[in-house]
């Protein structure tokens, strides 16, 4: 199987979904002639041409609504945000629009919305945003966050499919650094479903995109180390959130770490502690610990990002201590 | 300050009015039928046509004029219901009535054939009742029954129907209708669809920002888009006057490269007329219209709102112009309508609302467990997301869509801009007299703001030192001319 970077996973989705759907479009900024500021659309114009891969003016209300209407048409409109931070910008769009339609007059929005996401490659506060919980509080939503090249194109291919308005954030820090053997061919991984992405006894570490890793390299460490086994969970999909895999690892472990990128003020750690005092009450033995960024933007000298941003020795000591609670 | 229709009396001039004098100066535009008169135009300044001459044009069937008239009179009835129906407390929500305005609703979605899509507004009952929708449907929507098109989940106007009748809903948000149904004419464009889409908007719901994305978009897109503004005067208690300093707002599509129209929207063959052409032009590829339909909203917001801010001579002003009654005389004038077919559509109405009136009344509430249902599609069985494809699906897959990736622009180069000729083209071009100026100084260009800034580790770049020694200071005029890519 051929080795293949996040980026090119995004790629090779959008690539095959719209070669095999003639009801997939791709509509944003600078997506076609340009191939999007990250490449990710690099080559579709030529394919599939200017009907299907549409540069807009910088209108992301525009963009969304657009979308919005051709999927009413029975189309299967991408929209990328050329950075999610953009997303903002058609807020009222998405929540108020897209997002409610099914819900109140039985009209789905199969679109998908999609964009690089996140921080740690010093894009500052305007580059760098996480944004699942602005909308992981609407309901109509399905949220999807991956954290490898398999998944990215296996996510991204299951949202284009699904009949539901799906949010996928691509974290751009994994674009180029992380490669994986995929298959080159079709297959999709179900929207709601985590991962176990390595088993233990001592504690769960609940993370996704870029944090996954972080998180994985600090269960190694804790092996390594201190002889504690972590199990790391992916969840892949923020909404709708996989309790069951979730709620199973802890009654195993006990303990429960979640670590995001996301602030920590209303981040969905929080969530999650909520979800666990529910129906894990009885099953934990230490409380839930959170590791996430600051409650302050993103900030842009590397010195304050790296401060702001969880990292490895970050979760390496929050595990330490809750093992050994 | 004399009074005029389309001012409310006892507001003092405008700041802003010297602005628009300069804009606007001279002609006005005559509605001679209805004696509606619109000051302070160019001729030709927009491409406006009174849709008077239009109308005297266009020769209307019998039927379509009895057409016009059945819905105008079912419009005004339907909403004389609700008010009934809401003061005996059986209209859950608010009721916004369109008293004055059924000309503009009636009117214009007439024009749209059945293939077509529309996404009405609060006011736009008439539209509704034109498209197919039963008068039940609207009753029961107001009144929040599981029988509603949206089973008791929202109110008012806010239901579509994708299947059969080509709605989609509006929210309360303005505006947002506008990409949307833009995405819709570019659907339908794509899939092989020879169909227009048609929204509305007020004279408020205008200053929106998706108002100026949407339309933009639209007219980037020629989308097969026509979109009605409907200038009623008032945006809640706020007047036209004071929410924008342009007289006419159809002036608004000059900025967007599209066709406009004005017509007095309480002529509801005007208003028909204006809209048919608008909706041939757009569907022939013209690019997205938007036609202003000058009305009045006689009403408050709402029924819980009297308007007194509204002055009174204003209110009189319009209340003298109901669009039913004078096209009732025009009717009557042309022996369309006598008194024995004027009874005729009042007891067809009057048996038609009793019937969808009662069925809404003996509709049952939404029951609680029902509150949880829907937020999600669940997939095929739920709705089968099916295009309908009017064109062959394999121009649209490789080889025959692909195409080599690279922009052609008109004219890019000449120096020639939609302004002037004088305006500067985007990527470090400068205007000609900062362009003469610069090759006098014969400096190497400016450096681009972005160029300029120190890199990071504070040394200049390698091979700045020297040219910047060399370089006289670039003229003030072409570093203020320049242009670099504005982006984020």
């Amino acid at each position: 199987m051929p080795l293949v970077t996040f980026l090119e996973a995004i790629k090779q989705a959008l690539f095959e979904e719209m070669a095999a759907d003639p009801s997939v479009v791709l509509i944003g900024e600078d997506v076609g002639v340009y191939g999007g500021a990250f490449k990710t659309s690099e080559g579709l114009l030529e394919k599939f041409g200017w009907e299907r891969v549409i540069d807009t003016p910088i209108s992301e209300s525009a963009i969304i609504g657009a979308a919005c209407g051709m999927s009413y048409m029975g189309l299967r409109p991408v929209a990328e945000m050329q950075f999610i931070d953009f997303i903002a910008c058609c807020f009222n769009q998405l929540t108020n629009f897209v997002a409610k339609g099914h819900y109140l007059w039985n009209a789905p929005a199969p679109i998908v919305v999609r964009g690089p996401s996140g921080g740690g490659v010093h894009g500052g506060p305007f580059h760098s945003l996480n944004p699942e919980m602005y909308f992981l509080h609407t309901p109509g939503f399905k949220i999807v966050y991956p954290s490898t090249p398999y998944d990215a194109k296996g996510l991204l291919k299951a949202s284009i499919r699904d009949n539901n308005p799906v949010l996928f954030f691509e974290h751009k820090f994994l674009y180029r650094r992380i490669k994986e053997e995929i298959p080159a061919g079709d297959y999709t991984v179900p929207i709601g479903k985590a991962v176990v992405r390595r088993e233990g006894k001592h504690l769960t570490i609940l993370s996704y995109a870029a944090m996954m890793h972080t998180s994985l390299e600090a269960a190694d460490a804790l092996a390594r180390q201190e002889g504690i086994e972590a199990e790391v969970i992916d969840l892949r999909t923020l909404l709708p959130l996989d309790e069951e895999t979730i709620l199973q690892s802890v009654k195993k472990t006990n303990k429960c770490l979640v670590v995001h990128e996301d602030t920590k003020t209303g981040g969905i750690a929080g969530e999650i502690a909520a979800i666990l005092a529910e129906k894990a009450f009885h099953d934990l033995d230490g409380p839930l610990v959170r590791v996430t960024s600051l409650d302050t933007p993103v900030p842009y000298a590397p010195t304050l990002e790296e401060a702001f941003l969880p990292n490895a020795q970050k979760v390496f000591t929050a595990a330490k201590e809750l093992a050994n609670f | 300050m004399a009074f005029s229709p389309l001012r409310s009396g006892g507001i003092a001039p405008y700041s802003l009015r010297v602005c628009r004098r300069e804009i606007h100066s001279g002609a006005s535009l005559d509605f001679p039928r209805t004696g509606l008169k619109i000051e302070d135009r160019t001729p030709g300044d927009t491409p406006t046509m009174p849709a008077t001459e239009t109308a005297a044009k266009r020769k209307l069937s019998r039927q379509q004029y009895l057409d016009l008239y059945y819905y105008m009179r079912l419009n005004r009835e339907v909403e004389d219901t609700m008010t009934k129906l809401f003061r005996q407390n059986k209209i859950v929500g608010g009721l916004y009535a369109s008293l004055g305005q059924e000309g503009v609703s009636v009117g214009s979605a007439y024009a749209l054939e059945k293939r077509d899509w529309m996404a009405p507004m609060i006011r736009n009952i008439g539209a509704l009742l034109v498209k197919g929708v039963p008068p039940r449907d609207i009753f029961t929507q107001h009144m929040a029954k599981f029988t509603s098109p949206t089973k008791g989940k929202d109110g008012t106007s806010h239901f579509g129907d994708l299947e059969n009748l080509h709605i989609v809903s509006p929210i309360s948000m303005l505006g947002d209708l506008i990409p949307v149904m833009t995405g819709v004419a570019m659907a339908g464009r794509y899939l092989g669809q020879k169909i227009v889409s048609m929204t509305w908007i007020g004279d408020g719901g205008s200053s929106t920002g998706v108002f100026h994305e949407g339309m933009n978009l639209a007219a980037s897109q020629k989308a097969a888009f026509v979109l009605i503004l409907e200038n009623n005067q008032w945006a809640y208690s706020t007047p036209v006057r004071r929410q924008v300093p342009i007289e006419n707002l159809a002036d608004r599509a000059k900025a967007y490269g599209i066709a406009s129209y004005i017509v007095d929207g309480n002529d509801v063959v005007a208003m028909y007329c204006t809209a048919k052409e608008a909706v041939d032009r757009a569907r022939a590829g013209e690019g997205p219209i938007l036609i202003e339909a000058k009305t009045f909203r006689r009403r408050g917001h709402a029924q819980h709102d009297p308007a007194e801010y509204v002055p009174k001579e204003q209110l009189e002003h319009w209340e003298k112009r109901d669009p039913i009654a004078l096209y009732e005389t025009f009717l009557t004038k042309e022996k369309l309508l006598d008194a024995k077919s004027k009874k005729e559509t009042e007891d067809r109405i009057a048996t038609l609302l009793e019937k969808e009136r009662e069925f809404a009344e003996n509709s049952p509430m939404p029951p609680a467990e029902t509150v949880a249902t829907g937020v999600y599609c669940t997939g095929d069985e739920c709705h089968k997301i099916a295009p309908k494809w009017e064109r062959p699906v394999n121009e649209l897959l490789p080889p025959k869509s692909s195409v080599k990736p690279v922009w052609t622009v008109e004219g890019f180069g000449t120096g020639r801009s939609s302004a002037r000729g004088d305006a500067p083209i985007h990527f470090g071009d400068v205007t000609p007299a900062a362009a003469a100026e610069k090759q006098a100084a014969a400096a190497p260009p400016a450096k681009t703001p972005a160029e300029s800034l120190a890199p990071p580790n504070g040394k200049p770049p390698a091979n700045s030192s020297a040219t910047s020694a060399a370089k006289k200071p670039a003229p003030a005029a072409a570093k203020a001319t320049l242009r670099g890519k504005a982006r984020r």
